[in-house]
């Protein structure tokens, strides 16, 4: 679960990117936080990730407060997340296998638990016959699902994926869109960071909309040139 | 760390060094270099010592034994020496074999021939342990009861510890500069490194990777580097070593020094390297990476 409790954020340089914001994420839900460029997404990612520290306000996620968390306890926290990015950011270096290994590795998986936890994650993302292949050889949708499975592979609460498809064309977005719908239908959390609008539409899911650091509007529906046409 | 990613640490290891060509080729060069440069001050240090050990060895005190003494009276004086703190040895030379020796150095010098021993003394010919003592020595040995007069080449003696001193503090002093600054141009060589793979890195803390499992990876690389490096700088040095000391050896001028084997000097010499090696390549890698495992 996501819990942030009139959170705040005020950069070194004085720029307050978010302004009291409260909202609660329940287990098993699949939100999208919506908004313009500018409007403090990205910070509440950076939040939610530890990488930064809130000015002010509470933040929980799957049982540790980020507000006041250790430095020891933050690669613990993150072992509860699988992030993914629009940018992909997989090491060029390693085949789509080792991405993935050496995410198992970090956790102290065995070497068994590897072995087989990875050949079933690639078939979850459809990329079973490129386990050998290097990032550079895949096309963008098929790294943003090696990405995917990076998310995933170590079975985590909660996925939260930052812009996932700027860098894909609408056939290549609305497939990872609905991989990521099929994965929240398996009981992981998912975070949809994004501005599509058309790909918001189409799921009717929960939509969170940002607009200058403060929630302007949390409901079940669309999303339509910054405003939101809600159901609930 | 778990047992199972020892052997993933060590593969991720040797795989950044062949991966980072460029970066594994300019670190080994330059610990190597460094490693060299060191290794040769040390040895040359070794040798001073060697020689200048040799050259106090020969530092002979000569104690004249009262004339009116007997022989026997002259030889009872020897355990009396031997017992003072600091001597080496004491060894009795009669007036007739002074004599000899003298005229033995003058073979040519029909003069000397016929000299009687008697215008001689009897003497004790000692060594010390320590030049640095040899003061206290002389007086203890000139307080001897029958020891008449002492000859000792105290301003020689001087000398040597003067320059085993200067030389011992050069080369302490050389061995620690060259020591922090191969550390500093290998931790910014992994540096560079590093900063290459700082996406790498960034990666790795995101999906909950801890500091000890990141940073394991480099500190293999910069130990298998330090070790390679170390291995470069032993056969170098050796080759270096030899060709000097062959130099040194047919060099008419240069007969006064004694080179040591480095048969007999390899084991501490590849001990030193390789201890050395691994402690600059892992403190460079650590060092290096420390600045990108904020969180």
């Amino acid at each position: 679960m996501i819990r942030l409790k009139d959170v705040q954020m005020e950069y070194e340089n004085g720029t307050r990117a978010i302004r009291g914001i409260s909202l609660t994420i329940e287990d098993g839900e699949f939100v999208f936080l919506v908004g313009p460029s500018g409007s403090g997404k990205s910070t509440i990612i950076k939040l939610l990730t530890g990488e930064v520290e809130p000015s002010g306000g509470r933040i929980m996620i799957n049982g540790y407060s980020v507000s006041n968390i250790s430095e020891r306890q933050i690669p613990l926290m993150r072992r509860t997340l699988g992030i993914i990015f629009q940018d992909f950011r997989l090491i060029e270096k390693k085949t789509v296998y080792e991405n993935l290994e050496f995410v198992m590795r970090a956790v102290g998986a065995s070497n068994k638990e590897i072995r087989n936890r990875i050949p079933y994650v690639l078939q979850l993302v459809g990329l079973e016959k490129k386990v050998d292949s290097y990032p550079t050889e895949l096309s963008g949708g098929e790294q943003q699902r090696v990405a995917i499975a990076r998310a995933l592979v170590n079975n985590p609460d909660t996925i939260i994926a930052d812009e996932p498809t700027g860098n894909l064309d609408p056939e290549r977005s609305l497939e990872l869109m609905s991989l990521l719908v099929k994965i929240n239908q398996l009981g992981t959390t998912v975070v949809v960071v994004t501005h599509e609008k058309a790909l918001v539409d189409r799921f009717g899911k929960r939509v969170i909309t940002i607009e200058s650091g403060h929630v302007i509007n949390d409901s079940i529906g669309g999303y339509v040139g910054g405003h939101i046409h809600g159901k609930a | 760390m778990a047992r199972h990613n020892f052997g993933y640490f060590a593969r991720e290891g040797l795989r950044n060094m062949f991966s980072h060509g460029f970066m594994t080729f300019a670190t080994i060069g330059i610990t190597v270099a460094c490693l060299l440069i060191m290794g040769t001050f040390t040895l040359v240090a070794v040798n001073a010592d060697a020689n200048l050990r040799d050259l106090e060895a020969e530092n002979e005190i000569l104690a004249y034994v009262d004339e009116h003494y007997t022989e026997g009276q002259a030889k009872a004086l020897q355990a009396e020496l031997e017992k003072i703190p600091n001597v080496a040895s004491a060894t009795y030379i009669s007036k007739e074999q002074a004599m000899e020796d003298f005229v033995a150095n003058y073979p040519d010098e029909a003069l000397f021939h016929n000299l009687d021993p008697e215008i001689l003394r009897d003497r004790y010919s000692i060594h010390v342990e320590d030049l640095e003592q040899q003061g206290a020595t002389l007086r203890a040995i000139d307080a001897v009861k029958g020891i008449d007069d002492i000859t000792a080449y105290e301003e020689v003696a001087d000398g040597f510890i003067a320059i085993r001193n200067v030389a011992t503090v050069v080369c302490v002093a050389l061995i620690v500069v060259l020591f922090v600054v191969s550390v500093f141009i290998t931790s910014n060589t992994v540096k560079l490194t590093t900063f290459d793979r700082r996406e790498e890195i960034a990666i790795m803390r995101m999906v909950g990777a801890t500091n000890g499992f990141i940073r394991w990876p480099f500190v293999y690389e910069g130990f298998l580097l330090g070790l390679l490096s170390a291995g470069i700088a032993f056969g170098l040095q050796w080759l270096l070593y030899t060709a000097v000391a062959q130099g040194v050896d047919t060099n008419d001028t240069l007969q006064l020094i004694r080179v040591l084997q480095f048969e007999q000097l390899w084991k501490p010499v590849a001990i030193t390297f390789a201890g050395a090696g691994m402690l600059i390549g892992v403190g460079g890698s650590l060092s290096a990476i420390r600045q990108f495992l904020r969180v």
